[in-house]
């Protein structure tokens, strides 16, 4: 070994199938079961996303497992509720963070395991016990709820009286999010004392990888918001279960019935959701832009351009995240002044995304770029980011908002910034880890074919979508037969839709790709790409406690690539400075 | 047989020379010499440091709470009717004082390695944690008779999601002294794991922290109700 490490005499691996897969303390098997937990959850969402398109080609069609057979104008808001609700917390959240971050955060920052081991194990099961309550919320009597994955107040918070689905789906789907809440919480406070205190010796803060920033950034988000979106749940269950009134008011009727509320406001609700929901965006996509940097430096053989540019662009994400969260509220009858504020500090958000965008541009200019499959998907990551993201500066005018937050615009251009750029970020880390995770090469050549069908067949949905809002396409109505105004962007609806289909179904690709790899794929060596960071010093998969007792020292950046006067084109971090012009090999 | 208190007060600085941040030193090698070396399991400092980050998360979850009653209270057609708190609670604001008080008396006798002096001292104070929390039931007790209800009034609601919220994490502070009580008569494990002198100063920390945020909450049924 070239690189200088030092021997730690470290626990025995579990050796039994509970201890060693099902309750595990390893990071790397608990973000793997994140991993497969969210990949369960995207196949459900999906599948839900085209039920929806499906009904909304051909509402009156049958659907054969459906109660009644057609779907109900409910059954389709229950549907746009699960959605959301899967895709945001248990795709979203859970596996750029909880996934990704937990099995390769200690390991890019030489550190044996999490801080926290077990309270580690209890993050990923309390969020399983969420998982699980969510889907119970299919099978609940009158279903799934309907009010949506922002649950807005009143119609969630009174109970059964407004609407199917709102009653036991309804609290099923609270007792699901407060749960994930607090899993997110155990988890976030793990990642920032393993990030603050376990880092190998010379792994400064500005030697760290920019995935290890994203991670940290995002924990930090996830503490500060999550605890917010709990103190509002168990309001609002308070509200459906023990009659208070934290956010409903007096005066209202549902199904006749007047309700027996009084002094509350749903608008409380708002501030409170959004003060969450808008830093969830950053949570989101955040540890994407960790990985679409990592990737972008690692195939051009190129040092990334800015990085210390690139730290304070994220963590200024990261701050500005938390003030603008009445952007999502414009219609709500706010204060122009409060209004204007907050579309300022929204544009603002612009500065930092602009700094990143340049930067990965500047990464990319004059190098020689390798196009392998983690390479396209980030690429796509970046293309993704900048079209939907350039949407979200018209919307942050309150003119232009008022006029266009209920229609399809605004749905357009989240899945585009916040769901596909975010889900392509994802994909960028699968196929660059999976031989780390899983010591096997993913097939590149169906990865290329995955990456086509999903790279055009995600701007095939989502950029009609833009017209369809602008012309004037109401979100969340589950029937437009009856809008005439709207026949026209017929054959556009048929085209978005069609495109979701073939997209939806690329993605078999994929998942076979991923299953057939884990057997049949071409055996990986240590560091298959050439890379540079600590995870590929290490064996695929890495053993126990990562680095078999020897734990690295660091001597430099992250992304030491084509430097005059070594021997190879990269430089790990561990590798001494009286090594480099032997190499990596040496 | 347990340790000696005096043994158990480990230097937790010591062990983070080998993580964090810092060039590493070129003389050591594989034999973990020249002071830089790497625990097995957790660094002791890094306990601390989850439960400064938890203390952070928990503040972000009071501070939702308190603004949602602030708002509440100021918006238009707002009907709150303002809480007198109970008197009692002047009691129980006593007994968080004074237990955090008797805990930095156990904290001396500890770190002077008086075991027996540390016991009676830390189970003083987890005496008054339940103390404080019966204080509360009795408080909401007194509520109860008199007719308000957690539906009562959003004023009354808040009070009630307050002080549940509130002594749900002082039963947790009193489960952790309990803990550590009952460890420390009964032996510690050998490492990895927490060390005596951190999970003392640790569980201090959040004591005083839960003492502090109930001083805050009282303040604030008082000014505002």
């Amino acid at each position: 070994m070239s690189a200088h490490g030092h021997t730690v005499h470290v626990p025995e691996a579990p050796t039994g199938f509970i201890r060693k897969y099902v309750f595990s303390t390893d990071h790397k098997v608990i973000g793997i079961q994140y991993f497969f937990l969210a990949l369960t959850s995207v196949v459900v969402g999906m599948l839900l996303s085209v039920l929806m398109r499906f009904h909304l080609l051909w509402p009156g069609a049958k659907v054969p497992f459906l109660q009644g057979g057609v779907m109900t104008q409910a059954q389709y808001l229950s549907l746009v509720t699960m959605h959301g609700t899967m895709m945001v917390f248990f795709v979203l959240t859970t596996a750029p963070q909880a996934g990704f971050g937990n099995y390769f955060l200690p390991i890019q920052i030489g550190a044996p395991d999490m801080a926290f081991p077990h309270l580690n194990m209890l993050s990923f099961w309390v969020t399983f016990l969420a998982f699980l309550s969510l889907i119970a919320a299919f099978f609940v009597p009158d279903g799934a709820p309907i009010s949506g994955w922002t649950a807005y107040t009143p119609l969630s918070g009174i109970g059964q009286a407004s609407g199917p689905g709102e009653g036991w789906g309804q609290t099923m789907w609270i007792v699901s999010i407060s749960l994930f809440c607090l899993a997110s919480l155990l988890g976030a406070l793990n990642f920032i004392a393993t990030l603050i205190d376990m880092r190998a010796p010379g792994m400064s803060l500005m030697r760290m990888p920019l995935t290890c920033w994203g991670w940290f950034v995002t924990a930090v988000l996830t503490l500060l918001a999550f605890g917010v979106l709990l103190a509002g749940g168990i309001l609002l269950f308070l509200d459906r279960t023990a009659g208070t009134s934290f956010f409903l008011p007096a005066g209202l009727v549902f199904t006749d019935q007047l309700q027996p509320h009084s002094g509350g406001s749903p608008l409380l609700w708002q501030h409170l959701f959004w003060f969450f929901g808008h830093p969830e965006v950053y949570i989101a996509i955040l540890p994407g832009m960790g990985v679409a940097s990592h990737v972008l430096s690692t195939f051009c053989r190129k040092p990334i351009f800015g990085y210390k540019a690139m730290v304070i662009a994220m963590n200024a994400i990261g701050f500005l995240g938390f003030v603008v969260w009445g952007h999502h509220m414009f219609v709500s009858g706010m204060s122009p002044y409060s209004a204007f504020a907050f579309s300022v500090m929204t544009m603002a958000i612009g500065v930092p995304s602009a700094i990143k965008t340049f930067n990965w541009l500047g990464t990319l200019w004059g190098s020689k770029i390798h196009f392998d499959v983690p390479m396209l998907f980030a690429l796509g990551f970046v293309s993704l980011f900048v079209s939907g993201g350039l949407s979200g500066l018209f919307l942050a005018q309150p003119a232009v908002d008022n006029l266009l937050h209920a229609t399809y615009y605004v749905v357009a251009h989240f899945h585009l910034v916040m769901g596909v750029a975010s889900i392509f970020g994802m994909f960028a880390a699968t196929y660059f880890w999976f031989p780390k995770m899983f010591g096997r090469m993913m097939n590149p050549t169906l990865g290329k074919i995955h990456f086509w069908f999903t790279f055009v067949g995600a701007y095939c949905i989502f950029m009609p979508m833009h017209f369809l809002g602008l012309s004037g396409g109401i979100r969340r109505y589950a029937d437009y037969t009856a809008i005439s105004y709207l026949q026209p962007l017929r054959p556009l609806t048929m085209f978005m839709t069609y495109a979701a289909f073939v997209t939806v179904t690329a993605q078999l690709i994929f998942l076979f790709n991923l299953f057939w790899s884990l057997k049949k794929g071409e055996v990986a060596g240590k560091n298959p790409w050439n890379a540079t960071t600590l995870e590929w010093i290490t064996t695929s998969p890495p053993p126990h406690d990562n680095f078999g007792g020897q734990f690295p020292s660091v001597y430099r950046g992250p992304y030491e690539f084509n430097v005059p006067g070594a021997r190879e084109d990269f430089i790990p971090q561990n590798l001494e400075p009286s090594q480099v012009a032997m190499g990596a090999q040496s | 047989m347990p340790e000696a208190v005096s043994d158990i007060e480990e230097p937790a600085v010591a062990l983070l020379d080998g993580g964090g941040g810092r060039p590493p030193d070129p003389g050591f090698g594989d034999d973990g010499g020249a002071g830089s070396w790497r625990p097995a399991g957790t660094p002791q400092s890094t306990y601390t440091t989850g439960m400064l980050v938890a203390l952070g998360g928990i503040s972000m979850f009071f501070m939702a709470l308190v603004s949602a009653s602030v708002v509440h209270r100021g918006m238009p057609g707002s009907d709150w009717v303002p809480l007198h708190p109970p008197s009692i609670l002047w009691v129980t604001s006593a007994l968080a004082v004074a237990s955090s008080l008797t805990l930095v008396r156990a904290r001396r006798m500890f770190k002077a390695g008086a075991e027996s002096g540390f016991s009676r001292w830390w189970m003083a104070t987890a005496v008054l944690g339940v103390c404080f929390l019966s204080g509360q039931l009795l408080a909401w007790r007194q509520l109860v008779s008199a007719g308000v209800y957690l539906a009562s009034n959003p004023s009354v609601g808040f009070f009630y999601v307050f002080t549940a919220a509130h002594g749900l994490h002082l039963l947790g502070g009193v489960i952790a002294l309990l803990w550590i009580g009952w460890r420390q008569s009964h032996g510690w494990r050998k490492s990895p794991g927490i060390s005596p002198g951190t999970a003392t100063a640790v569980a201090a920390l959040y004591w005083h922290f839960v003492t502090g945020l109930w001083l805050f909450l009282f303040s604030f049924f008082l000014i505002g109700g």
